[in-house]
């Protein structure tokens, strides 16, 4: 074959080939998502689903028999996800966006150059390892497994997400902005506060939802510290329960399935909704 | 509020980052204490014994250390066919065109779906394929985790080669183009060795995220505390051991776990910095 066919050929196949493999990643996303719709929605269009507490595999199972659909929701997951992630995110964004200010603001300092990378190496600890540090630090102390112990897991997690979006979007806006608040003889916290944050909250904003997408789905942290609920539970220095345990609890029970497949499509949706709203408001939000 | 007192507010907010990472380090060294004082940090490591019968305990970590290696290499493995195409397609052959923002934000869903879900859709989809192929009777093992591990990887690999990828200089493909290379040699000659260390930085991030995946892994590989004799054997990464058996663990167990989990920290933190330190070398 002459070289020139030969080379067409290759760069032809080339295409093909990263158009084709490019194209199969999204396979798994549909197949998951199309699983998890499937198997998930007739248990959650349920009313029960969202005001009622898991069923004991025993009544799942008689309902089962007689074919209805499983009684009880995840309403005690619910209560706990909401618990936990809120309690994180209010704890999480004030410190966040402080020390994402402070890293901004002295960008060549050295203790400013040690708190950004022990910030990185703290977004690459493992959920996992989370979960152990929590349960040494709140759930040993305590002697009891907790929700505040899971919100405390998740707030160590959410920090390095809002701390490095604060950072960034503060860097990006122009320094005149500063300047001339300080001209007008502002006092240099109003102009951080009043001036600049307002012109990161898009940023900035965009961090901490992503950051609650984070953690919404965890589980590993949250098996460790928060350990599950079968009731509705409002006490945070008791265990709660979270959507994501309620799926790792029943995985494996025959007669919860459809439970936990909707337990996974809710998470699913919420997730994915945060996900793409963070990305438009990132989007309309650009600073130039 | 004084200028003074504003700045100091500044400063402890970033302070507790400090305090959170060395408070972790000292929690999970004092926790691990125990357990190296009684087997000796060595024996530890290179022990793979994992007995917890009253009396005659005995714990090391070497079957998990192998176990996540194993499970994370496996995991690139299946990761790599796809994340280089979806890189190359991204910064390359669709750069900048909407077909590429379509495909980037597939990727980026893939990276939010829970470990969990992924977990559950690997128990009930991906296992009994396994099975059914005879690879594993039961379905779970090494085999049936990493695929799962290596979907889970390919946003955080893909993106960050895209990035390097698009970052390759116009003039120098031009050159090559106009003496009349085709794109796949453009690739091949001029993108690829000047992309490629900060590619292969992707993939060290990747696998630091990989070393640490938790509950899909768990959920898969079947909780065997040996070596893996294959890869279609059962074992248990780092990671599975610990939420498998944190639960009703206490006393010399516990310590073990902690101590488990501090090697965790340590070879993520380490493997995570090796990625930063090749992309700060190539000004990303």
């Amino acid at each position: 074959m002459n070289t020139f066919t030969y080379r067409k050929i290759k760069n032809a196949s080339l295409y093909v080939l990263v158009c084709l493999f490019a194209g199969l990643t999204a396979v798994p996303l549909f197949a998951i998502l199309g699983q998890v719709l499937i198997k998930g929605w007739r248990q959650l269009i349920v009313s029960d689903f969202f005001v009622k507490s898991t069923p004991t595999t025993l009544d799942a199972l008689i309902a089962l028999r007689s074919g209805e659909i499983i009684p009880g929701g995840i309403a005690n997951g619910i209560v706990g996800t909401i618990l936990m992630v809120l309690m994180a995110t209010f704890i999480a964004i004030p410190i966040g966006i402080f020390a994402g200010i402070y890293l901004a603001e002295y960008k060549t300092s050295k203790y400013a150059s040690i708190i950004r990378f022990l910030t990185d190496l703290l977004q690459g600890v493992p959920s996992i390892v989370v979960g152990v540090v929590a349960f040494i630090w709140v759930v040993i102390p305590l002697k009891s497994y907790s929700a505040l112990a899971g919100s405390a897991a998740l707030t160590v997690m959410m920090l390095p997400l809002i701390i490095r979006s604060t950072e960034e979007t503060m860097k990006m806006i122009p320094n005149t902005m500063k300047e001339a608040g300080l001209a007008l003889g502002t006092s240099y916290p109003i102009v951080i506060l009043r001036v600049m944050l307002p012109s990161a909250f898009g940023g900035i904003f965009t961090g901490v939802l992503l950051a609650v997408s984070r953690v919404i789905g965890e589980t590993a942290p949250l098996m460790l510290t928060a350990l599950g609920s079968t009731m509705i539970q409002w006490d945070v220095t008791r265990p709660n329960s979270a959507v994501s345990l309620l799926i790792w609890e029943f995985y494996n029970d025959p007669n919860l399935q459809s439970l936990v497949w909707s337990a996974s499509l809710f998470l699913l949706i919420f997730v994915l909704t945060l996900n793409i709203i963070a990305k438009q408001i990132a989007k309309k939000w650009r600073i130039q | 509020m004084s200028d003074k007192a504003f700045k100091t507010l500044l400063w402890f907010a970033a302070s507790i980052i400090l305090i959170i990472t060395g408070g972790m380090l000292y929690s999970l060294t004092s926790g691990a204490i125990p357990a190296f004082k009684q087997f000796g940090f060595f024996e530890f490591l290179s022990s793979s014994e994992w007995n917890p019968t009253e009396g005659s305990e005995k714990y090391g970590a070497l079957a998990f250390i192998i176990g996540t290696i194993i499970t994370s290499i496996l995991g690139i493995l299946f990761c790599l066919p796809f994340s280089l195409p979806v890189a190359l397609f991204i910064g390359e052959y669709f750069k900048g065109k909407k077909i590429a923002s379509l495909l980037g934000t597939i990727v980026d869903l893939l990276a939010g779906i829970p470990s969990i879900v992924y977990g559950l859709w690997g128990f009930y989809a991906l296992r009994p394929i396994i099975m059914s192929l005879g690879l594993s009777p039961q379905g779970f093992g090494i085999l049936t985790a990493s695929p799962v591990l290596g979907i889970m990887i390919i946003p955080y690999a893909a993106s960050l080669s895209a990035e390097f990828i698009r970052m390759v200089p116009n003039d120098l493909k031009e050159g090559a183009y106009s003496m009349g290379a085709t794109r796949a040699e453009v690739i091949q000659h001029i993108i690829l060795p000047i992309s490629g260390s900060g590619i292969f930085s992707s993939y060290i991030l990747a696998l630091g995220r990989a070393l640490g995946e938790t509950m899909a892994v768990t959920m898969l590989i079947g909780n065997a505390n040996g070596i893996p004799n294959s890869i279609f054997d059962t074992g248990n990464t780092m990671a599975s051991i610990i939420a498998n058996q944190f639960g009703e663990a206490y006393g010399l167990k516990l310590s073990s776990l902690i101590a488990v989990g501090l090697l965790l920290f340590l070879i993520t933190a380490i493997i995570n910095f090796i990625g930063k330190l090749i992309i700060k070398r190539n000004n990303l």
